[in-house]
């Protein structure tokens, strides 16, 4: 039997303009061949830069930005659409194939009503009437576990949640009956009790609908429980291809196994937890006359240990990491530093309270002047803080760049000129420049590929035992909280649903809300959403 | 989301709709559950609230109405200073009108009859007073109502400023939207060079050049554009003609460039790319995907211009011998005739004034966040 879809050693260029010399074609997918059959899933996995995107979108001829197609055959229902006519590929595009971007949000038109938005392309391409579309959109959405299926349509797409966006993303690409939907980390961008729900409704709507699909991500846990089969890429070429449970089970090569059996990162939690370095006693804070974000938030920093705050969006998580600062006073409650209380807010502070508390961010793009050098970035906060100039300062940074295991060659390199996880390990470095008591560590690792980001945790917990300073570590990821904390907060809605020590936090029994969050975080093992549901059913069932 | 629709009977979907948010911290609820319960009787709070609430408190409304009160200081203001820049100004009616020879007695007098030896607020309150009844005063040259006078004048500007705007705004949308449709291709380039040469020109050359061309040479239209009264409305609309085109000229580049730039600006979103996902054809991407996001910036360069094209048409107006405003105000301030001179100010102030608010709140409600808050 024909597949329904055939590549054939695809090979994908862009151009490249470097900074100094002229424009160059560099290949970022090179001989990727895969298959799919109708109604079956292929996980597409690998790190950013592995080019899963980008074979993914070509499913639909589509190169974004100045990515270009220039070898291969990519055989849909029998035929190259590669060799299509734009008028061809445009028939294609909507029908035969759709696409769910990883940002629902902002694939969304704002100027436009969501039921207007999903019901487009079956219109345009004339495959359903318009009484047709809508009466299916509100099919979709019922399926798809929308709130009110019957009006949700009627709405903007500021309107509604993240998830519920995902979802109706979902519902767009599902409309036009189409025989391949190409899914582009569509649950990356959710919190992991939101995310769970998406999945669910991807798989239930894939199952009802005997739609093929392409499922691009980094998460392997996620992809394990959607895909029938796995092709792990990377550089833009296959690393290996496989069936769901053969690669996750049995990895042949070195990378899978190491995606498989990522944090490798484990530290054991302190014994004694009662040294308080910061000490945050019934913190009330809201942002002017908004409502309440910090309900009565209490909770402590071991010295020279990291407390792990964990909590969704819209936790309060970040907004206590403002309160802490001082960019943020609190309207009511005492925030102590070594048992003295700190000023409230930024201008109170005296430059050794600024000092004390540094701050490492999750864009580590952001946070860095892109025209300054390495060199000036570490160089500021020396100078700032402790009058360095010269030889003296010099020297200093080059303590820095070793400690953050970098080379001498990057103090005069640009932002721009590193990685992803080189400019994290700069951020490190420019806060650790201070010599804090206390760095607040705001999801750090959340933008980063696995890897990397074990590399950064690995760093942070040999920085700790060498300086003894302490962490405040914000994530959202349960995983990362077991890598590397002693104390944890989980914080729910602007409350401190727990606190303690860590293997007190994580072992049962617990609250209802940490219950939810534990068990939402998919587990690399085929059948794991299965068996999730199965437990809901039967808790459901039982009530 | 409406708060209504938050007694969703799913209570995953509840969880999911309220970790978003922040609630009260009487109803933040520790558990999922608790957040459930506390959901339904939430939904039904607000939507009472709802009721509560006057259409008046919506941000919607509270933000025009805030944009037209500050209009409306913003045109006080603006009378204090045309009234006092005036005042300011050197030289003086009874001088100019008497001539070298006068003698001060004279002049005395003539500043008597005019009210000028009066101190200066009670003659800006007495003007104020008149101005907000429509009542400019009368000009000291001619003595006639200024009020009468300006009446027609404004109308002829009106007309020119109107045809010219009819003409330019839909070329200037439909060919920035050309533009971004043939980007960097012939078709843009031609569009881009053409208005740039038509922006470069000065009007006084292009008018020149149009009544060498239409007028002198080949004798299409009448020269000069004169209107009078009870001029039948073909023969009026031949005579704006040249004056009208001269100014599209001028001020079509500006929106065009301004359309060109806005579209593009949005073409790079996500959701352009959906839409050529959707197998969309290009120009219906343009024109229902992107331009209705770039309502914002094209309105405000259109009212920057349609302003302009009556505040600014002075120099077309004498080239093509046309009666409207700008005319009449050069003509009143080499008489010193200053009731005349703050009477133009003022309805050239309000115009700019009227036509920039009647922008941003075109602006405001084009953002759907606004018009259809949570």
């Amino acid at each position: 039997m024909a597949e329904l879809l055939d590549v054939k050693n695809l090979r994908i260029d862009a151009t490249a303009y470097p900074e100094d010399g002229p424009p160059e074609d560099i290949t970022i997918v090179d001989g990727v061949s895969f298959q799919l059959g109708r109604g079956r899933v292929l996980g597409l996995i690998g790190e950013s830069g592995a080019g899963k995107s980008t074979i993914g979108l070509s499913a639909l001829a589509y190169g974004r930005g100045g990515v270009r197609i220039t070898g291969g055959e990519v055989i849909l229902d029998g035929t190259d659409i590669l060799k299509l006519s734009p008028r061809g590929i445009r028939r294609v595009r909507g029908a035969k194939v759709c696409y769910v971007a990883q940002s629902a949000a902002a694939a969304f038109n704002p100027a436009h009503r969501l039921g207007d938005q999903v019901v487009e392309a079956a219109l345009r391409h004339g495959v359903l009437s318009r009484e047709e579309a809508h009466e299916r959109a509100r099919y979709l959405f019922d399926v798809l576990g929308l709130p009110d299926p019957d009006t949700f349509g009627k709405r903007y797409p500021h309107q509604v949640s993240g998830g519920q966006l995902q979802r109706a993303m979902t519902a767009m690409a599902l409309l036009p009956s189409p025989d391949l939907i190409v899914f582009d980390e569509p649950t990356t961008a959710l919190d992991v009790t939101t995310q769970i729900d998406v999945l669910v409704a991807i798989k239930r709507a894939i199952e009802e609908t005997h739609t093929a699909a392409l499922y691009i991500t980094h998460d392997l846990a996620v992809v394990a429980q959607i895909a029938d089969d796995i092709m792990v890429l990377r550089h833009g070429k296959t690393v290996e291809y496989g069936t769901t449970r053969q690669i996750l089970e049995e990895p042949r090569e070195t990378y899978t196994r190491e995606l498989v059996t990522v944090r490798q990162v484990k530290k054991e939690e302190a014994p004694d937890q009662s040294q308080a370095l910061l000490k945050i006693d019934h913190v009330n804070a809201r942002y002017a006359n908004g409502p309440l974000i910090l309900d009565d938030v209490s909770m402590h920093v071991p010295r020279g240990q990291t407390l792990a705050i964990v909590g969704e969006s819209g936790s309060g998580k970040s907004t206590l990491a403002r309160v802490i600062t001082g960019l943020l006073p609190p309207e009511s409650g005492r925030i102590l530093f070594k048992n003295e209380p700190l000023p409230a807010s930024l201008p109170e502070r005296s430059r050794d309270h600024l000092r004390k508390i540094q701050m490492i961010y999750q864009m580590a793009d952001t946070a860095m002047n892109p025209r300054h050098t390495i060199r000036q970035i570490l160089g500021r906060p020396l100078t700032f803080y402790f009058g360095m100039h010269g030889q003296e300062k010099s020297r200093r940074i080059q303590e820095l760049l070793d400690q953050i295991e970098l080379g001498k060659g990057f103090a005069d390199r640009y932002p721009a000129e590193l990685s992803g996880g080189q400019k994290q390990r700069v951020a490190i470095a420019r806060a650790l420049a201070a010599e804090p008591e206390l760095i607040l560590c705001d999801e750090p690792t959340s933008a980063l590929d696995p890897l990397v980001a074990d590399g950064i945790l690995t760093l942070l917990t040999k920085l700790q035992r060498e300086t003894q300073v302490s962490y405040v570590f914000i994530t959202h990821d349960i995983a990362t909280v077991r890598a590397i904390a002693d104390s944890v907060a989980v914080m729910y809605l602007g409350q401190v649903v727990r606190f303690g020590p860590k293997s007190q936090v994580l072992s049962p029994p617990f609250d209802d809300y940490t219950d939810l969050l534990l068990k939402s975080v998919p587990e690399m093992k085929v059948g794991w959403l299965e068996d999730v549901l199965e437990t809901r059913r039967m808790e459901s069932g039982g009530r | 989301m409406a708060p209504t629709d938050r007694t969703g009977s799913d209570p995953r979907v509840t969880e999911d709709e309220t970790a978003g948010d922040h609630l009260p911290p009487s109803q933040a609820g520790m558990s999922p559950a608790a957040a459930e319960v506390g959901a339904a009787e939430r939904g039904e709070e607000w939507a009472r609230e709802a009721e509560r609430q006057h259409w008046l408190k919506s941000p919607l409304a509270t933000l025009i109405l805030q944009r037209m009160g500050l209009s409306v200081l913003l045109l006080f203001a603006v009378s204090l200073l045309i009234f006092v820049g005036v005042e300011a100004l050197p030289g003086d009616f009874a001088q100019t009108y008497l001539g070298q020879s006068a003698t001060p007695q004279a002049v005395a007098n003539i500043r008597e009859q005019l009210g000028l030896d009066r101190p200066a607020t009670a003659r800006y309150l007495e003007w104020l007073g008149g101005v907000l009844q429509g009542d400019f005063g009368n000009s000291w040259a001619s003595g006639r109502s200024i009020s009468e006078q300006i009446a027609r004048r404004l109308g002829n500007t009106l007309m020119l400023a109107g045809f010219a705007a009819l003409v330019s705004i839909p070329l200037a949308v439909g060919l920035g939207m050309v533009a971004v449709l043939y980007r960097n291709r012939i078709p843009d380039r031609l569009i881009n060079a053409l208005s740039l040469a038509a922006i470069s020109l000065p009007e006084f050359f292009i008018g020149y050049l149009f009544i060498l061309v239409f007028a002198v040479n080949w004798g299409w239209v009448t020269f000069p554009s004169t209107v009078y009264d009870g001029m039948p409305f073909g023969a009026r609309l031949e005579a704006i003609l040249l004056p009208g085109l001269t100014l599209v000229m001028v001020v079509l580049a500006h929106m065009m460039r301004m359309t060109r730039a806005a579209i593009l600006n949005v073409m790079s979103s996500a959701y352009i790319e959906t839409a050529q996902l959707k197998g969309l054809d290009a120009f219906r991407i343009i024109a229902k995907h992107a331009a209705p996001n770039a309502v914002a910036p094209i309105v405000n360069v259109v009212a920057l211009n349609l302003a302009y094209l009556v505040v600014g048409v002075v120099v077309v107006e004498v080239v093509f011998v046309y009666p409207g405003m700008g005319q009449y105000m050069v003509d009143a301030v080499t008489v010193r005739d200053m009731p005349v001179v703050q009477a133009c100010g003022m309805i050239f102030a309000a115009v700019y004034i009227l036509l920039n608010m009647v922008a941003d709140i075109i602006g405001i409600v084009s953002n759907p966040r606004l018009r259809h808050p949570r």
